[in-house]
């Protein structure tokens, strides 16, 4: 029977010849993920159920990033319980203050993601690695601790929509700019438990950080996960980082699909979220007269190296407007060494900016970068819930690293070309 | 097994940083979490709520994060069971299993009003409201669901 992409994923995972849309399977994990905030319910979890081991000390990701470097004396208790669980399990890839990034920017980097892969996650982003060809998709702490202890994960296999897509990006516009189209095309439950399967001749013009970027939004259509075919540009990625072996899986050419959409990536602009949902989408140069008090740049949706290009590209030589905070966060050390080098830590802190280190932090409300009253940010990460980066009274605009720059120097939300 | 209580009703794509915003996720303690249940879209939600009351919403219920807080703040706040259009995937697993009772019924999620005493008799997937003399229809949970609710969570069903 023709399967799609995500459905040849999970047959080869549970063992079975070929799986079917709704049908019940257990399937083997390649990669368990936690993170400080739901770690600690699942190592609650998994010791009040008393296993005593896990099942496969270099397959669980362990990564400190949401409230790290502690924010407060409470997320640092929560710190400490990973670190002694990571410890007392010898957890090979536990990731702590100085080698820490963002989780869904650190595990590709780091190569513990593979095209073929089945992943879960607690942190609904975990769907961001679909971007290299693996099926992965986000869970909560009870399955996290079930998944560190057995290696196993039951799944509903999901019908598929297909997103073909053709033609080229235009310049100042990136998968950001994509993903928030496609959104407010198909709405925040749009693709409700299904997956997203984006192919087609226009992935040619879509880097591994606009795949990343879209990947990781597929959760605000409600989808299980998304997922690209592998091409050239994905084995570029991999083959630098994945030493051991993996299997690259494509769609049947008759897989069945829910519904088709083609989009045509050269008559996308840049794309703005308006309050307070990720499916308020409206053209950049449309919005009028919104002025940010705050502008963020970073997060697991837009905080890689060419985020941090596109950002000091129009930063360059330019100062952010009066009234304007504009936080910078690099989402790795090594992309954060690699704005060093390159010099655009000089270009953003010339221009007015802040730099932070690694960290989750303002993207959910959490610390660096909080929202008084009525305020509004303009920031390139993924939510724009009521009350998610501060106070329940402020707005948050989502958009591209392009977007935001150009927003913060002109003081109101601008297409970059306007600039 | 069933459920019987008054209704706090809320409309579509209740997300999980209003049910519990993360800037109370510095702790994992299941009582502090539902001291904050629903404050950013129900600040009063915390002070009106009793035990075995029902929660209803609209389409989409629980989209966003995966944080397991969210279903946890609810169970522990006292409410008995949410019905909804539809959930979000996450956290529809979420409260499956940490033993928080939920059913999909759009005709129940349009018809009910806040306020309404409802019952439920998860056997038969029959809600029934009391205020409309009304009753609506709801897949019951095959057995397996009913277990781990029962057990009060997933990991307590499997212990058995």
């Amino acid at each position: 029977m023709a399967m799609t992409m995500t459905q040849k994923i999970l047959a080869a995972h549970a063992g079975l010849e070929s799986v079917k849309a709704g049908q019940l399977i257990m399937a083997n994990l390649d990669l368990v993920l936690g993170n400080d905030i739901t770690t600690p319910v699942a190592i609650n979890e998994f010791k009040s159920n008393g296993f005593e081991g896990v099942f496969d000390k270099n397959k669980i990701a362990l990564v400190m990033d949401h409230f790290v470097p502690n924010k407060d004396i409470k997320a640092a208790q929560q710190c400490k319980q990973c670190r002694l669980f990571a410890k007392s399990f010898n957890i090979k890839n536990y990731f702590d203050v100085g080698d820490m990034g963002i989780e869904h920017a650190l595990l590709p980097e780091k190569g513990l993601v593979a095209p073929g892969d089945c992943v879960i996650g607690a942190d609904s982003h975990t769907c961001t690695y679909g971007a290299l060809g693996a099926f992965s998709t986000g869970v909560g702490s009870t399955d996290m601790a079930a998944g560190m202890a057995t290696g196993k994960g039951w799944f509903k296999v999901p019908s598929a929509i297909k997103f073909n897509l053709v033609g080229e990006l235009k310049p100042h516009v990136s998968g950001k700019d994509v993903i928030l189209h496609i959104i407010g095309m198909i709405g925040v439950d749009g693709a409700l438990y299904r997956s997203m399967e984006f192919s087609g001749e226009g992935l040619k013009s879509l880097s591994i950080d606009d795949r990343l970027c879209m990947a990781n939004m597929a959760i605000e259509a409600g989808a299980k996960n998304g997922i690209f075919e592998v091409d050239e540009i994905t084995l570029a990625y991999i083959g630098e980082r994945v030493s051991r072996e993996y299997t690259v899986y494509s769609a049947d050419p008759d897989a069945e699909y829910d519904e088709t959409y083609t989009i045509d990536l050269s008559a996308i602009e840049s794309t703005v979220a308006c309050p307070h949902l990720p499916e308020n989408t409206r053209l950049a140069r449309e919005l009028g007269d919104v002025k940010p008090d705050q502008v963020v740049i970073g997060s697991c949706t837009n905080g890689r190296i060419s985020d941090m290009k596109a950002a000091a590209e129009i930063l360059k030589g330019k100062h952010v407007a009066d009234g304007v905070r504009c936080i910078i966060i690099p989402a790795t050390q090594s992309i954060y060494k690699e704005c060093i080098k390159r010099g655009y830590i000089d270009i953003f802190i010339d221009a007015g900016c802040v730099v932070s280190t690694p960290t989750c932090g303002p993207c959910l409300g959490g610390y660096m970068g909080i929202l008084a009253e009525d305020e509004i940010a303009v920031a390139t990460t993924n939510r724009n819930f009521v009350g998610r980066m501060g106070h329940v009274t402020s707005k948050i605009y989502l958009a591209s690293p392009e977007v935001a720059a150009s927003s913060a120097v002109a003081g109101k939300i601008v297409d970059p070309t306007e600039l | 097994m069933n459920a019987n209580g008054f209704v706090h009703k809320y409309g579509d794509n209740v997300d999980t940083d209003v049910i519990i915003p993360a800037r109370y996720l510095n702790t994992a303690d299941h009582k502090e979490l539902a001291s904050h249940c629903m404050e950013d879209i129900d600040k009063d939600f915390v002070k009106k709520v009793n035990d075995g009351d029902i929660m209803v919403g609209g389409a989409n219920f629980g989209c966003g994060s995966s944080r397991e807080h969210a279903p946890i703040a609810i169970k522990k706040s006292g409410i008995s069971c949410v019905i909804a259009k539809t959930f979000a995937r996450i956290f529809y697993r979420n409260a499956i299993n940490i033993g928080l009772a939920i059913l999909e019924c759009p005709e129940a999620s349009e018809r009910i009003e806040a306020g309404d005493n409802v019952a439920i008799d998860f056997d038969t997937g029959v809600i029934t409201n009391i205020t409309k003399n009304e009753t609506y229809q709801a897949e019951p949970f095959p057995e397996f669901i009913k277990d781990i609710i029962n057990s009060d969570g997933l990991l307590n069903s499997l212990k058995k």
